[in-house]
């Protein structure tokens, strides 16, 4: 086990560089000056503008920088923004809040979207199955800022169960909304997957197995059905936890929710790098780390899976 | 996949003649043939595919539903105009938005960015992401490890995100550098599932066959692999195509997407947001409609996963 993870973690380096590095060469290539933009409309002093680039590092070949920010990155510094604040305090304030939200999401998505996937799975063809087919279907076609809206509009304006936008990005509460949101999508796709697994399995040898020992049907469906079906659920649910982060940024402008998107999408429209960059790295660490998590699960779920 | 059980049931209870021959479904026809043979009598292959053929003519020739010019408006006089449903394909049918423009042309001419953009995209990345994975999965030692690397790189960069760095560096967004875009960072999922595909496809007693044959490298690869291989592949990219109109409009409602001389539903969409209180209409039909689109090509996804998929018959 210890090996395994070793390995895994020996082979995440590459990919991490690389990744980094691309997001870093898109960032610095693309054409669009973050120090020329610090001038506005007016006409900057080219010597001011030299002294700044140089201070910020930005006149060294793209190499060095990325050498540099990565020497940086990894006694924890990462960077400062163009007006001088460091880039850890924005992101600290920004990921707790992101990082509730994905956690809401995800328990949601999780939780309803097994339950649905397990009574379409095991009443296939009934009306039940049809009817959460049909459920899950339109919320993939619909796109999260439709949702969104219709979502805010029935609850907040109609109804008035919550405010319209989220008043204090720290509450719990006033994150449900939003969190629920951005977890129909993964809730539709959990849903399906399970449902599809489930059918499957339940023609499976050990189901037919476990039946004719006479176990109660609830021990069936919890030990034998289940933890059977779950393994793809697992692998879906792993890969989706970094994208849950990185796709808030709609959900998060509709509520108006002060967490990651916000953050990028502010840096990006003021041009500094240095949020942008930083906040990538991190959604490519968490999408890393939530890979091998799923790796190790694997084991647990199937005893058959062994790591040497 | 909900129409796999009625195909069942179809089977399971259909009257069988004594001493007339057993139906033999699947025997002497081909995959593509069976998969069609499916396809047809399948509701929702059919109601998807006359959603597609709509949206494309409404694509091609978008004259032939309004006469409107998408791009002018009357403030004065149909600012916010409500919509009048009774009156069918006439400018004032969905009503007007906040610059008096008729909604209902806007709708039909944003119809040619969606579909031009979900089918450029897909095209892009079937053959980037395809020859990709044909090349890793077909060849394998150092070519797969290093082709998968590159592909595991790109999939580590988050979609929505990295689209947004990529294409908030572009000051002029057209129809053509969207599409870039999106299949520069979508073409991963596409050589995933095409170099998973070869490696099994690759196995088969007929490729060693064909080798044994002295049937050269290209030639095991174009005719032997490429066709038993391209079935899941055409799953994902119909899938996929839904998932690319549903994030050119995202991006175009972010404001990083297509731009304003293109009419495009993610524009409309995000123009209407800021008035969907007193004007919920602006923000409906636009948004239905790219609904509309998606769940076209995602009914469209399910009907031919459930004809190539023999796993749940």
């Amino acid at each position: 086990m210890g090996r395994y993870v070793a390995r895994r973690l020996l082979q995440m380096i590459p990919v991490f560089i690389g990744t980094t590095f691309l997001v870093f060469c898109m960032i610095y290539v693309l054409p669009g000056d973050p120090v020329r933009s610090l001038w506005g409309d007016k006409v900057p002093d080219p010597a001011q503008l030299a002294a700044i680039r140089a201070q910020l590092g930005l006149d060294q070949p793209l190499w060095q920088q990325y050498l540099d920010y990565m020497g940086g990155l990894l006694t924890g510094d990462l960077g400062t923004t163009t007006v001088g604040r460091p880039v850890a305090d924005e992101m600290g304030r920004a990921f707790p809040v992101t990082i509730r939200l994905a956690v809401i999401a995800f328990l949601f998505s999780s939780v309803a979207g097994i339950t649905l996937g397990v009574l379409g799975g095991m009443r296939r063809g009934k009306y039940v199955d049809t009817g959460i087919l049909i459920f899950t279907m339109l919320v993939i076609s619909m796109p999260v800022f439709v949702l969104g809206y219709v979502m805010r509009h029935v609850f907040a304006t109609e109804l008035g169960w919550v405010t319209p936008t989220v008043q204090n990005s720290e509450e719990i509460g006033q994150l449900l909304l939003p969190g629920v949101v951005l977890g129909m999508l993964s809730l539709a796709y959990v849903a399906r997957l399970t449902r599809t697994t489930v059918a499957e399995n339940l023609r499976a040898d050990f189901m037919r197995t476990a039946r004719a020992k006479g176990l109660p049907r609830r021990r069936i469906v919890r030990v034998h059905l289940l933890r059977n079906s779950m393994i793809p659920v697992v692998t879906f649910l792993g890969t989706d936890l970094g994208a849950l982060m990185g796709g808030a940024i709609v959900t998060e402008g509709i509520f108006n929710v002060h967490g990651v998107g916000r953050l990028v999408y502010d840096a990006l429209v003021r041009r500094e790098s240095a949020v942008v960059v930083g906040t990538v790295t991190v959604l490519v660490l968490i999408y890393l780390a939530a890979n091998l998590l799923v790796d190790l699960l694997y084991a647990v779920l199937d005893p058959r899976i062994r790591y040497a | 996949m909900p129409d796999t059980t009625s195909i069942e049931k179809a089977t399971g209870t259909a009257p069988v003649k004594v001493g007339a021959p057993l139906p033999a479904p699947a025997k002497g026809r081909s995959l593509w043939a069976d998969a069609w043979h499916d396809l047809r009598r399948n509701p929702l292959f059919v109601i998807s595919a006359a959603l597609i053929l709509f949206l494309v003519v409404l694509a091609l020739f978008p004259s032939l539903f309004t006469d409107v010019n998408p791009r002018d408006g009357d403030p004065a006089n149909h600012y916010l105009g409500r919509p009048e449903l009774t009156h069918w394909f006439r400018p004032d049918w969905f009503g007007y938005d906040g610059q008096g423009r008729s909604i209902w042309a806007r709708v039909v001419h944003g119809t040619r960015a969606s579909i031009l953009v979900g089918f450029g995209v897909t095209l892009l990345v079937t053959l980037v992401g395809g020859l990709t994975g044909l090349l890793a999965g077909y060849f394998g030692g150092w070519l797969d490890s290093v082709l998968s690397r590159i592909t595991d790189i790109f999939f580590g960069v988050p979609f929505l995100l990295g689209a947004l760095v990529v294409l908030n560096a572009v000051t002029d967004r057209t129809p053509v550098v969207v599409m870039g875009a999106l299949a520069f960072l979508g073409w991963t999922q596409m050589a995933r599932v095409m170099r998973g595909s070869v490696l099994t496809t690759k196995q088969a007693d007929y490729v060693t066959a064909a080798r044994a044959l002295g049937a050269g490298t290209w030639r095991i690869m174009l005719r032997h692999i490429l066709p038993n291989a391209v079935a899941p592949v055409l799953v994902v990219a119909t899938i996929a195509l839904g998932s690319y109109i549903s994030a050119e409009a995202t991006l175009s409602y972010l404001g990083v997407g297509l731009q304003d001389p293109t009419v495009s539903w993610g524009i409309d969409i995000s123009t209407a947001s800021n008035q969907v209180r007193n004007a919920p209409h602006v923000l409906f039909f636009p948004a239905g409609m790219l609904s509309l689109c998606v769940l076209a090509f995602m009914m469209m996804g399910d009907a031919v996963r459930d004809a190539l998929d023999p796993k749940l018959r």
